[in-house]
């Protein structure tokens, strides 16, 4: 139980650390967001109508100010005004979080499937050779760029072979190609993990013992193996929701699809920091509350973490 | 018969890893980090074409006799993009893993040397860096720095900088421990002397390893970055902006998109498996 609260803790500070971080490198740039927008000549506004905007942002006020409101607004689910689209922050996000969620769920799930397949393969493959190549892909799809595995599968899958059509596609048609573009990277981390563990898993001394009593390999291999070598797979899910979104920003460009990644890579490309900010601040968030998710899961799963912890305790 | 024969194929005496089926192409590796470092040092040595100005009569050519990998939309010679290519991408992850080393190690050893609140704080910071996923925080830093070869490898060396601190606090936090050092602090050897002598060296090895796999991230997330447009501006051959060019001609010139991802995997594969390899020699 404390420990559960001091890693709640923990990820709070994280969280505010992070808040404080990138307020201060804001405050740091040169102007503010209202004057890299207002200040444009061809606006044409006076300097009076710029400060009053300025009042109306609070980008006039001293600054500890300025940091307890934001991070009072923050906490409130306010993240300002989106400079680019005079849109709330959060309007923005929440109508683009919908489809990126989709993306990132259905991606995750062919990621897990394409994993078992790899890891199945490279342990039970029929010939060594072939299990040896098929151990060796999920180092070879880490080292491919995603916007170009995007980009290759259209023109393979869409214009050479006409499977899916990227013209006119249907809702579901058109998230093919980008579902596969953002498995593949996530994939081989959770593949190269498998493999491990698999590995370990094997050679403990429960695995013959289940043989002997006259189970097959592959009753062992499913029941007994790739439980416990699944598990451990679990850790990584922090990593695997930053993979997610920086997929997500790759993908959605590469496919002109709109959501969560498209807006991040928007919002740089025209400075709006608000929204950038706001996207950051939700990702670490969302990585502390996984982070501390798998904490609670692997306590339930794994008896053997609960009396390990209350004795340090 | 060992335990794993009762699960596992015949004859499969080991499991396939990762890293040993990738071993036959070390000489290979190396001769392709080779070839892309000559091509970065002296790139007018490998094409005759020029990478920026093309021949409007050789537009959108197929790879043939007189453009090996073809042509782009305004007659420049592909290969020579991606040879011209090369520099911005090593030294671009030069400067990246430079920044991570650098920052990292400052970090890694304050924390690991001085301990107390300095440790926790330092560790705090990690945490917030591990927190935000890599790409978002290069955009954020791109936000502030602004666009630019320099600013985009310097923003993916910032996403590197936990990684070697938390590695380098590591190695620092267990060699202190070790007799020999306690012994050095013993024998009355001053603090710096003590980290520079015996701390550092130690703790050295594993970093060189880490930076060599850091390095082919780090050509991977500048190719991204280019590819978004973050990077170096056009017409600079850079090899993510070339893939983001050639996209506007993919129904037609298959090769502009092709070649350069497939030099960017090459190079990223090659890096990785010296990574690897260097891992596995100082292990």
């Amino acid at each position: 139980m404390t420990h559960l609260i001091s890693r709640l803790a923990q990820g709070a500070l994280v969280l505010l650390a992070t808040f404080t971080i990138s307020f201060i490198l804001v405050q740091m740039m040169p102007g503010d967001a209202v004057l890299i927008r207002f200040l444009n000549p061809e606006m044409g506004m006076t300097p009076e109508d710029i400060a009053r905007i300025r009042v109306f942002y609070g980008s006039d006020s001293p600054i500890p100010v300025q940091y307890a409101q934001s991070l009072l607004a923050v906490l409130s689910g306010d993240f300002g005004y989106s400079v680019q689209s005079g849109v709330p922050v959060a309007q923005e996000i929440a109508t683009n979080l919908p489809p990126t969620l989709l993306l990132a769920g259905l991606g995750l799930l062919t990621a897990l499937g394409l994993a078992f397949m790899l890891a199945w393969g490279a342990v039970l493959g029929p010939f060594s050779a072939l299990r040896r190549w098929i151990g060796s892909v999920p180092a070879l799809m880490v080292s491919v760029p995603v916007f170009w595995v995007g980009i290759t599968l259209i023109q393979l899958v869409s214009f050479k072979l006409g499977w899916v059509s990227v013209i006119a596609p249907g809702p579901w048609e058109k998230l093919v190609l980008p579902v596969l573009t953002l498995a593949l990277p996530i994939a081989a981390p959770i593949a190269q993990i498998l493999i491990r563990n698999i590995e370990d898993v094997s050679t403990r001394a429960f695995v013959p013992v289940a043989r002997a009593k006259g189970l097959s390999r592959g009753a062992v291999l499913w029941g007994h193996v790739l439980r416990n070598a699944a598990l451990p797979t679990l850790a990584i899910a922090g990593v695997l929701l930053g993979e997610l979104i920086a997929g997500a920003v790759v993908t959605e460009t590469v496919f002109g699809l709109n959501g969560l990644g498209r807006l991040a890579e928007r919002s740089v490309r025209t400075q709006d920091i608000a929204v950038l900010q706001a996207i950051v601040l939700i990702s670490a968030a969302g990585f502390v509350a996984i982070s501390f998710l798998v904490d609670l899961v692997s306590l339930a799963i794994d008896p053997r973490l609960r009396s390990q912890r209350s004795l340090a305790a | 018969m060992t335990l794993q024969d009762t699960l596992l194929p015949r004859r499969s005496r080991t499991l396939p890893r990762l890293h040993v089926a990738i071993r036959p192409g070390l000489a290979l590796a190396v001769a392709v980090l080779a070839v892309v470092t000559l091509w970065a040092m002296l790139p007018s040595a490998f094409t005759s074409f020029n990478p920026v100005a093309g021949l409007p009569a050789d537009k959108l050519q197929a790879p043939g006799a007189a453009h090996w990998l073809g042509s782009d939309e305004l007659g420049r010679d592909v290969l020579a993009r991606l040879i011209f290519g090369a520099r911005q991408s090593l030294a671009g992850a030069v400067v990246a893993v430079a920044v991570g080393l650098s920052v990292g190690s400052l970090l890694g050893v304050l924390a690991g040397s001085v301990g107390g609140w300095v440790e926790q704080a330092i560790l705090r910071l990690i945490d917030v860096l591990l927190s935000i996923p890599a790409l978002l925080l290069s955009l954020a830093l791109i936000v502030i720095l602004g666009f630019g070869t320099v600013q985009v490898a310097v923003a993916v060396g910032v996403t590197a900088v936990a990684g070697f601190a938390r590695l380098i606090w590591a190695e620092v936090v267990t060699v202190r421990r070790s007799d020999y050092v306690e012994a050095a602090f013993g024998s009355g050897g001053r603090f710096f002397a003590v980290l520079w002598r015996h701390v550092l060296p130690n703790a050295l090895t594993s970093v060189l390893a880490y930076a060599a796999i850091q390095f082919g991230w780090a050509i991977l997330q500048i190719s991204t970055l280019g590819f978004l447009g973050y990077g170096a501006p056009p017409p600079t051959p850079e090899w993510g902006l070339m893939i983001a060019e050639g996209r506007n001609y993919m129904t037609t010139s298959w090769w502009l998109t092709l070649f350069p991802g497939l030099v960017v995997i090459a190079t990223v594969l090659a890096t990785n498996a010296v990574g690897h390899a260097l891992t596995r020699r100082l292990q």
